[in-house]
Formats: C-alpha cells, sequence, structure tokens
C-alpha cells in the first residue's frame, strides 16, 4: 500500500462530527409540518356538512360533478348517487361548502333544476350546456336537518319573496297550471303555484300566490275568477270583449278584484278559501246568503231545463236549479220530475236587519212563505230563450190557482207549481181540437154544397129578371114610349087639375052654384 | 485485502467529495479546503444524520396533505372539479387505461413513499451502528438518489398542463395546493438524500471487522 500523500499541513487531532448542537435545519421539518398540519386540518375542519337528497330520479345527477347552487352561488357538490334500499327512489350524498349548516333546516327544499319551457316562460336553460344542477331554497326554521326529499319541480315562489298563499275551489282546471299568472286590475301580482285534485274528485285545489304588497288587496269578499281567453258577450249595448293580457290568452291566467260598493274590509287571511268563477259576470253576481233548497214537482216536461238555470220572482233571481230528477208514481204510472231548486228568501225582501233582534228568522221565512203561496204564488217553467229551448223556474202570482198548503214537515220543502205557460197552451189548444173534432163537418159541407147550388140557381134567374127590367127601361122600348104618353096624360091632367083649383079658389062658389056663365 | 478496511476518517484523513484526494486536515481547522480542487472537506459530512432526520420529516409532513388536498383543479363549462392524486389514478383506472393509472400511482404515491421509508430504514441502522447487509443499504442509498430527481417529472406534468391549458372559458386548469406539498415532497426528499453520508453506514464497522467478498 503506497504511502498517503504528502500531508498538506500538520497532522490534525481526530475530530468525530459534533452532534450535541441541535441544527438550524430542523427549522424546514417544523415549518413543513405546520403549513401541511393546517392546511389539510382547514381543509379538512372546513368541510361544510355532508348532506343526503332524495330524487325520484338522478337524471342529470353527475357524482362528483353536480352542483348545490342557491341564488346561483355555488353551496355544495353531489358526491356519490346511489338508489335507496327499496331501488325505487335515488338518494344523492352531497358535501356542502363550509358554514352552510345554518342553510339545513327543516323547511330546506332541494330541487333539480332542469330545462323547463312552458307557455308562459322559459327556465333552465343555461343547463343545457352546463347540465343539470341541484337549485335550494332556505327555509326558515330554526331546526337543523341533514337528509331531505328532493322536490320534483322548481317551486315558483321562494320563501324570501314576500306575499301571501291563497287557496281556490275550482270545478276544472281550465288554462290553469303552475306557474299560470295571476292578474290584478291588469297587473300582474302573483301566480298560480300548485294544483291538486280534491279527495273524491269532486273538485280542485288551486294555490296561488300574491305578491306582496298586493296581497293586501285580497280581502275575505275579493272574487277571484278564470280570465283565460277571450270573454265575449253580446247585449243590448253591443259587443262587449274582456281579457286580460295577450300572455293570458295564450296560457290563461286568473284575476281577481273585490267588489267597490263593499265597505272596506280588512285582508284576507293567508290561505283563505275562495271560489273561483268561470268568468267576471259569474264572480260578480251576488253571493248566496242564507240559500235553502226547495223541491218543486213538474208533470210536464222538464227538456232545456238544466242545473244552473235562474229561478226567479217576476223577474227578479232567487236562485238557481240545482238538480232535476225524474220519479214516477208506482200506482197511477205518472211520471213528474221533482227539481230541486235552491233559493235566497233574503232576496223576497226580507232583509235580516230589518227583522227585530232576536226575532226567528226561519219561522218569519215560513210565514212569509206560507202567505205567498195563500196569495196564490207559484213555480212555472217557461222558456227562457226559443232558440235554445232553455226554461228557467219562475215564480208568480196565479189567482186562480188551487188552494194548497205547504208541508213544512218534508226536506227539502215541496212549494206547489203549476203547469208552465206552454203546457197550459197547449191544452187549451187540445180541448178546442177535440170540440172540432166532434163538429159533423161532412154534412155541414154537403148543406153548404146545396145552399151554394140553389144560389147559384137563384143569382141565374135573378140575371133574367134583372136583364128584362133592363129591357123595360130602355128608351124607345114599348113600355117607355108608353110611360111617355102616360106621363103625358098625368101632366095634362095634373095641369087641368091646376086650372080647376085655380078656379075654385077664386069661385069657390062654384062648387055649389055650378060654373058661371055656363050653362045651368 | 484486509488493510481495505480501514477508513480515511481513520487514518485521520479526509477525502474530497469534488475530486477523491485525500488530505489531512490542520488541527482545529474546521473548515478545510481541498489543496487540489478547493472544494470544502470534512471527515463526514456535518450533522449529517440529524439533518436528513429534518428533511425527512419534513418530507412525511409534506407527503400527508400532497395525497389529502387536490393537485389540479379542471374548469370546464360543466363546472370545475378538484382531484387529488388518488382520485386521478381512480379515475385513469380503466380497462384500457390502466397502465397509465399504474405509472401515476408508482411515480406519485409509490416512489415518494418508498424513498422517505428507505432512508428511514438507512438512518435508523447508521444511528444503531448496525453492520448487517451493508452492501445491500448502499445499494439503496445509490437508487434513492438515482430515483429521486424523477419524482419532479409529475409537478412538472402538471405544471405543464396548467400552463397550457388555458382556454377560458371552456377549460382551464389550474395547479391546486396538493402540488406545491408534492413538490416540496420530492425537495425534502431529494435534500434528505443529499444530505446523508453514505460513509456512515461503514463508520460501524472496526479495522478488524472484515468485509466479507
Amino acid at each position: 500500500m503506497a504511502d498517503p500523500p504528502t500531508p498538506p499541513a500538520v497532522q490534525s487531532r481526530s475530530v468525530s462530527p459534533r452532534k450535541t448542537r441541535l441544527s438550524l435545519v430542523w427549522i424546514v421539518p417544523i415549518i413543513a409540518a405546520i403549513a401541511g398540519i393546517w392546511i389539510t386540518a382547514t381543509r379538512i375542519l372546513g368541510e361544510g356538512p355532508k348532506i343526503e337528497l332524495e330524487f325520484k330520479t338522478a337524471d342529470g345527477l353527475e357524482a362528483g360533478k353536480t352542483k348545490i347552487q342557491f341564488n346561483g352561488v355555488e353551496v355544495g357538490t353531489i358526491t356519490t348517487v346511489r338508489l335507496s334500499q327499496d331501488h325505487q327512489r335515488v338518494i344523492a350524498m352531497a358535501q356542502m361548502a363550509p358554514k352552510t349548516e345554518d342553510f339545513l333546516v327543516e323547511d330546506t327544499h332541494f330541487w333539480v333544476v332542469r330545462p323547463r319551457v312552458s307557455g308562459a316562460s322559459v327556465t333552465g336553460l343555461s343547463t343545457l350546456i352546463s347540465g343539470a344542477y341541484v337549485g335550494m331554497e332556505i327555509g326558515s326554521s330554526k331546526k337543523s336537518r341533514r337528509s331531505f326529499v328532493g322536490l320534483e319541480t322548481e317551486p315558483i315562489v321562494t320563501t324570501d319573496v314576500p306575499g301571501r298563499y291563497f287557496v281556490l275551489k275550482a270545478h276544472d282546471l281550465g288554462s290553469l297550471d303552475r306557474g299560470t299568472p295571476l292578474y290584478f286590475r291588469r297587473l300582474q301580482v302573483g301566480q298560480v303555484v300548485s294544483y291538486d285534485l280534491d279527495e273524491g274528485g269532486k273538485s280542485l285545489t288551486i294555490k296561488v300566490f300574491v305578491k306582496a304588497p298586493y296581497d293586501q288587496y285580497v280581502n275575505p269578499d275579493t272574487r277571484f275568477w278564470e280570465a283565460s281567453g277571450i270573454d265575449l258577450s253580446l247585449s243590448a249595448s253591443g259587443l262587449d270583449v274582456q281579457t286580460q293580457s295577450i300572455l293570458s290568452i295564450l296560457v290563461g291566467g286568473i284575476a281577481f278584484e273585490t267588489p267597490a260598493s263593499d265597505p272596506v274590509l280588512p285582508p284576507a287571511d293567508a290561505n283563505t278559501t275562495f271560489q273561483l268563477f268561470d268568468n267576471r259576470a259569474a264572480a260578480f253576481m251576488p253571493a248566496a246568503r242564507n240559500p235553502q233548497d226547495f223541491v218543486l214537482v213538474f208533470k210536464e216536461s222538464v227538456r232545456g231545463l238544466e242545473p244552473g238555470a235562474p229561478v226567479e220572482f217576476r223577474g227578479i233571481r232567487l236562485g238557481q236549479v240545482v238538480d232535476v230528477t225524474a220519479q214516477v208514481d208506482a200506482k197511477t204510472f205518472e211520471f213528474s220530475s221533482p227539481v230541486t231548486v235552491r233559493l235566497e228568501a233574503e232576496r223576497l225582501g226580507l232583509q235580516v236587519r230589518d227583522l227585530p233582534p232576536g226575532a226567528d228568522l226561519p219561522a218569519l221565512r215560513r210565514q212569509l212563505i206560507d202567505s205567498l203561496v195563500a196569495h196564490g204564488v207559484r213555480a212555472q217553467l217557461r222558456s227562457g230563450n226559443l232558440l235554445t229551448g232553455s226554461l228557467f223556474v219562475t215564480f208568480d202570482f196565479f189567482p186562480d190557482a188551487p188552494k194548497t198548503q205547504i208541508d213544512w214537515s218534508q226536506h227539502p220543502v215541496r212549494l206547489p207549481t203549476v203547469p208552465g205557460q206552454f203546457e197550459g197552451l197547449e191544452q187549451r189548444v187540445n180541448s178546442i181540437v177535440k170540440k172540432l173534432d166532434s163538429v159533423d163537418f161532412k154534412g155541414i159541407s154537403d148543406d153548404l154544397q146545396k145552399a151554394i147550388e140553389d144560389l147559384d140557381k137563384t143569382l141565374v134567374s135573378a140575371r133574367d129578371t134583372l136583364d128584362s127590367a133592363d129591357r123595360l127601361v130602355q128608351p124607345d122600348s114599348e113600355l117607355g114610349v108608353e110611360l111617355g104618353a102616360t106621363l103625358q096624360e098625368v101632366s095634362r091632367a095634373a095641369r087641368s087639375l091646376r086650372v080647376l083649383t085655380d078656379y075654385l079658389e077664386r069661385h069657390p062658389e062654384s062648387l055649389i052654384r055650378g060654373k058661371e056663365g055656363g050653362p045651368k | 485485502m484486509s488493510a481495505a478496511a480501514a477508513s480515511a476518517l481513520e487514518q485521520g484523513l479526509q477525502s474530497c467529495e469534488g475530486c477523491g484526494l485525500l488530505s489531512r486536515p490542520l488541527p482545529g481547522d474546521e473548515a478545510a479546503h481541498c489543496p487540489r480542487c478547493g472544494e470544502g472537506v470534512e471527515f463526514r459530512k456535518r450533522q449529517s444524520i440529524q439533518r436528513t432526520w429534518a428533511f425527512l420529516i419534513a418530507a412525511a409532513a409534506c407527503y400527508v396533505p400532497a395525497n389529502l388536498l387536490p393537485v389540479l383543479t379542471t374548469s370546464t363549462a360543466a363546472g370545475s372539479e378538484s382531484d387529488t392524486i388518488l382520485q386521478g389514478v381512480v379515475l385513469l383506472w380503466s380497462p384500457t387505461g390502466w397502465p397509465l393509472s399504474l405509472i401515476v400511482l408508482v411515480a406519485s404515491i409509490v416512489i415518494p413513499s418508498a424513498k422517505i421509508l428507505a432512508l428511514g430504514y438507512l438512518l435508523v441502522t447508521v444511528q444503531r451502528g448496525s453492520i448487517e447487509n451493508n452492501e445491500q443499504r448502499v445499494r439503496l442509498y445509490r437508487m434513492v438518489d438515482l430515483i429521486g430527481r424523477w419524482s419532479m417529472v409529475d409537478v412538472f406534468v402538471d405544471t405543464f398542463t396548467a400552463a397550457l391549458v388555458q382556454l377560458p372559458p371552456l377549460m382551464s386548469v389550474a395547479p391546486a395546493p396538493g402540488l406545491l406539498f408534492f413538490a416540496a415532497v420530492v425537495v425534502m426528499t431529494m435534500l434528505a438524500v443529499e444530505s446523508f453520508d453514505p460513509r456512515l453506514i461503514w463508520d460501524s464497522l472496526t479495522p478488524n471487522e472484515v468485509r466479507h467478498g
């Protein structure tokens, strides 16, 4: 082995690396650890709550991609999408952003925003490109919640919009839909929020939202009607066209108004139920007050009498027909039609406010009806429209009607009727026809024939007579000449008679003595 | 040859890391320089074990957020998405794409952790004065040293992607905090490898403990 190279200097002592002093390099791991722990901790601890959303379908939901947005701000992400235990629903787990805990309360709602095109609006167009996202509406409850059932459709009105909900009852939906506008004096003030068929399927419940401050114009007497399309009416004053906006013609709408004559009522409470009328005219018909059902039994045909047909008293509307049925008497096989009518007796002038306090209103009403019937008031079917043949019921005075009494123990009470105008007319015509039938038209016509023949003969002889008479009076006729001669003779005779009378006037004595100077 | 067992340290000599020249330092001179190439010479790297530990711990500390935090944020018109390394591996894993996924897995997760574990093992054995498997430990050290620089590939790829894919609003890619930690892991392990003095492996051998083979 070769010698070590020439030492450059004096041989030093053997120095071993010092190990006691703490190196500054330890700052590096400390900093790294602090930074790592701090950032990781803020990331993990700062993560928002995890929530569970239940939807009917995961259409458009993508794990890790689909965002949850509130007013356009991203507040979370769907992390996983899986089926529920029964495979009927979809459970989406979502990671919410930090500090969203206070959003997640009992009445917070989630829904999937997808492109939606309806007559009134187009929404969610942005989702065509970006894909669906989950929208949310923050509830006002204080109770925290982590598991939600998602709404199928986006709510029309979010809770942060001030206003009130009202409930409308309707027979059918018409052209209404979710989002259908609500008009007040043709100003759009709200929307249809939802609708649902009532139990039993007899009517619909429509929920509407009226924005503040317009909700204060809804009071208990407010009338709602369907303002869809165009309402045409032809009356004595001409053609009347009622519409709301062009939009409502296309997509339908609901309008409401409060009768102006009413005293100012306090605004209606939220969720007050109103009737939805078919049109404005129906909406503004006086509301029924204390209606009472009566039954009217008509023996004639009730063809043309529809439920809803008016019931009048000498032209004043009293109520309407509710039901038309038929019954047959098992013994006599006589058909009759009991017609149920709903009358408001108050419209006959019996106003509640006129009564002394404590008065027995039903008793007074009975008394009134009894006396009216006693005076000959009867119900009668009349033709309202000759073209359509529609009938209506009217009450009028028929003093000749047979006397009757009302049996108040029945329910509904039966009121007396008289045959309708047409039926009365028909009966009279019938009896006339019967009488005519019994007439011996054959004999009459034979006699007549004979008489006419006689007459003919008579006329012929009469003409002969006249002809001969005519001949007699002609100027050159024998008779005429003779007549002339005769008349001359008569004239002469008259002259000599005048001479005689003149002579007698001058010489009255000649009657006794005879003519003077003449031979005596 | 048995004499080879005697180390320069035992002979009182310092070896130059630059040119390999052995020199005898001046007494009391702590910052000696190689007389030939001027490189600072020491008997052993100063505070090697302590520094290596420090860097190793720093690397380990950074390794946790590097894997937990997203490394890349991809924003497209459909929204933005942040992925961690493991999510990327899962995303790439498909019947056809699994080799790529495997590369990412090995380069980004297996190698950094293997490096940390390997260095830790070397440090512990050196501190305990172990004389077992010396050759293998040296080979391990060399391998760690060799691989080290390639670990930055991940960081480069991510930063290149982020720089190139900038087409807002259609698509853009941005590095996320995890990438910073991942880079820190790579740098820390490289520094740790650099601080480690492999000669320490042999210091436990006394002159009479002859290496076999």
